[in-house]
């Protein structure tokens, strides 16, 4: 490899993750102005609609405001990791990004085959997806032990042990999307799940599909599960002592990891990006992967707008006593119906039903 | 029987989606909200807003410096001083309201005798100054004047109340 190749390969990698990390952070903005349109909608208001036509221009203004902003850091606190927390926190639900196929393209028929849009095919993303987005829980407790603040520390204590429950329950709900697929790349599990609304994983999974968004929504600190912000308590949780650029860095990595949940979401359950029906596939595969992602981004404010704050306690027992024992007896009925042929012969069409969901087989 | 029907509805998350369907009807509603500059909501004739120092229709100052607007308010907000004039009537020389100071109770617009002292439906003088909040006779009078019309409807409006 000559000195060219190496600086023409380095160019097109910076284009790659360019090309995802400013519409990620571009739909972080407007997922916020999203939030607040929709939230007052709900609520009977306008929402913000004042700067710009329809408000539009809001989420500029609030980053002028926030970059114009001092960053204050509290005398007593640990500098360096209070101002490595924000970065620990976003560098993941970034980082997370780099597998999620974005769908496939032959470039206008440019290339003879479809290549998968994304910066690295990974045949274990799932794994990749897991590991990654679970490190953002350093983030919150190095920005909850550097603050030296009780609110912060309580806040990213909360938040931590509520991750460490949920992903758990997660992981599980995700084993059953493997034993259908039979493969950890994301790109097989979306191959899957070809052929229209009844190939999508959800419909034999419902129940871990439910699990597996409910536990997103958990494990982004989002309502109703937002104790470690919860304002009534803890002022603002984890990041009371932040302000200015910092502060918009853990809102950021907040909105990434939810715009990562809902695209997860679609890629397992929701058939990733094909298309419900067969005469719909004119619509490029990128679009639907979106509109499904974007559409359970829709759900998660809706849930804020919704559902009241849970207690501390009540989550704890959701995620232990409800989502871990209902996701392992799942697991154990797919992986019964997949063998059942096996043990006998009258057993068998359990596993030819469950077999229409396994390229596999 | 019962037992199912709960159990059901508790792992259907029953109560939950009728709480998405409540809150996802009201997406849909009309909006409430009063888009302020645009909008305004109507006011009370008896709206207590910016004061006024009115005149009689020839002209004469309604104010005879009895002080008892002076006297009455609760927050101290009024100052006046008086002098005799050369027609031998009483008048005053200084009437200042401090708006920083006054509650908006309207106390001094029913303690006066002659109608002198009332408060118009104005609500937007807001300033960037202190100063601008002090407002002297001279002001007040001039807010009469501007106001005129609108208090005299108010004050009919409300008569046959008082």
């Amino acid at each position: 490899m000559t000195w060219l190749d190496m600086v023409i390969q380095g160019g097109i990698w910076a284009l790659e993750i360019l090309a995802i990390v400013v519409p990620v952070a571009l739909s972080v903005a407007y997922i916020t102005y999203a939030e607040r349109r929709i939230i007052g909608w709900i609520q009977v208001r306008q929402g913000c609609n004042r700067v710009g036509p329809f408000g539009l221009l809001q989420p500029l203004a609030d980053g002028l405001k926030l970059f114009l902003k001092e960053t204050i850091i509290p005398t007593n606190a640990n500098k360096f990791l209070f101002v490595a927390a924000p970065v620990m926190a976003l560098m993941p639900a970034l980082l997370a990004f780099a597998v999620v196929p974005f769908g496939e393209t032959t470039l206008f028929g440019l290339w003879e085959t479809a290549h998968v849009m994304a910066i690295a095919n990974l045949n274990v993303g799932v794994l990749y997806v897991m590991a990654i987005s679970s490190l953002s829980i350093y983030g919150i407790l190095m920005a909850g032990w550097a603050s030296n603040s009780k609110y912060a520390l309580i806040g990213a204590i909360r938040s931590t042990s509520q991750m460490i429950s949920y992903e758990i329950s997660m992981g599980f709900s995700i084993v059953c999307v493997l034993i259908l697929s039979g493969s950890l790349g994301l790109t097989d599990i979306v191959h899957g799940q070809e052929g229209g609304l009844l190939h999508w994983y959800f419909i034999p999974l419902f129940p871990m599909f439910i699990v597996f968004f409910i536990s997103g929504a958990a494990e982004t600190n989002r309502s109703p599960f937002d104790l470690p912000e919860g304002e009534a308590e803890l002022v603002a949780g984890f990041f009371v002592e932040y302000s200015g650029m910092w502060f918009a860095t853990f809102s950021l990595a907040e909105y990434g990891a939810m715009i990562l949940i809902s695209l997860m979401t679609s890629i397992m359950f929701l058939g990733g990006w094909y298309p419900p029906f067969e005469f719909l596939g004119f619509i490029p595969g990128t679009v639907w992967l979106l509109a499904k992602a974007f559409f359970l981004v829709f759900v998660f404010i809706w849930f804020r707008a919704t559902f009241p704050r849970y207690r501390y306690d009540q989550l704890m027992r959701l995620g232990w006593k409800v989502f871990l024992p209902w996701t392992m007896a799942w697991i154990a009925v797919v992986g019964f119906a997949t063998y059942a042929g096996d043990l006998s012969e009258n057993l068998s069409f359990i596993s030819d039903a469950i077999g229409f969901y396994q390229p596999w087989r | 029987m019962n037992w199912i029907k709960r159990q059901l509805k508790t792992w259907l998350l029953w109560e939950l989606v009728l709480g998405l369907a409540l809150t996802g009807r009201y997406l849909f509603k009309k909006k409430i909200t009063v888009q302020y500059p645009e909008e305004r909501t109507p006011l009370s004739p008896r709206f207590r807003g910016l004061h006024a120092l009115r005149r009689y229709e020839s002209g004469e100052e309604r104010c005879i410096a009895c002080k008892l607007c002076e006297v009455t308010c609760p927050a101290l907000a009024i100052t006046i001083e008086s002098e005799e004039r050369d027609d031998g009537s009483r008048r005053t020389t200084r009437y200042d309201i401090d708006m920083t100071k006054c509650i908006f109770c309207g106390f001094c617009t029913e303690a006066c005798p002659v109608d002198a002292i009332v408060e118009t439906q104005e609500f937007e003088y807001a300033s960037e100054s202190r100063k601008a909040l002090y407002y002297t006779k001279d002001m007040l009078l001039d807010v009469g004047r501007r106001y005129e019309p609108q208090i005299a409807q108010n004050l009919a409006a409300n008569a046959r109340y008082q």
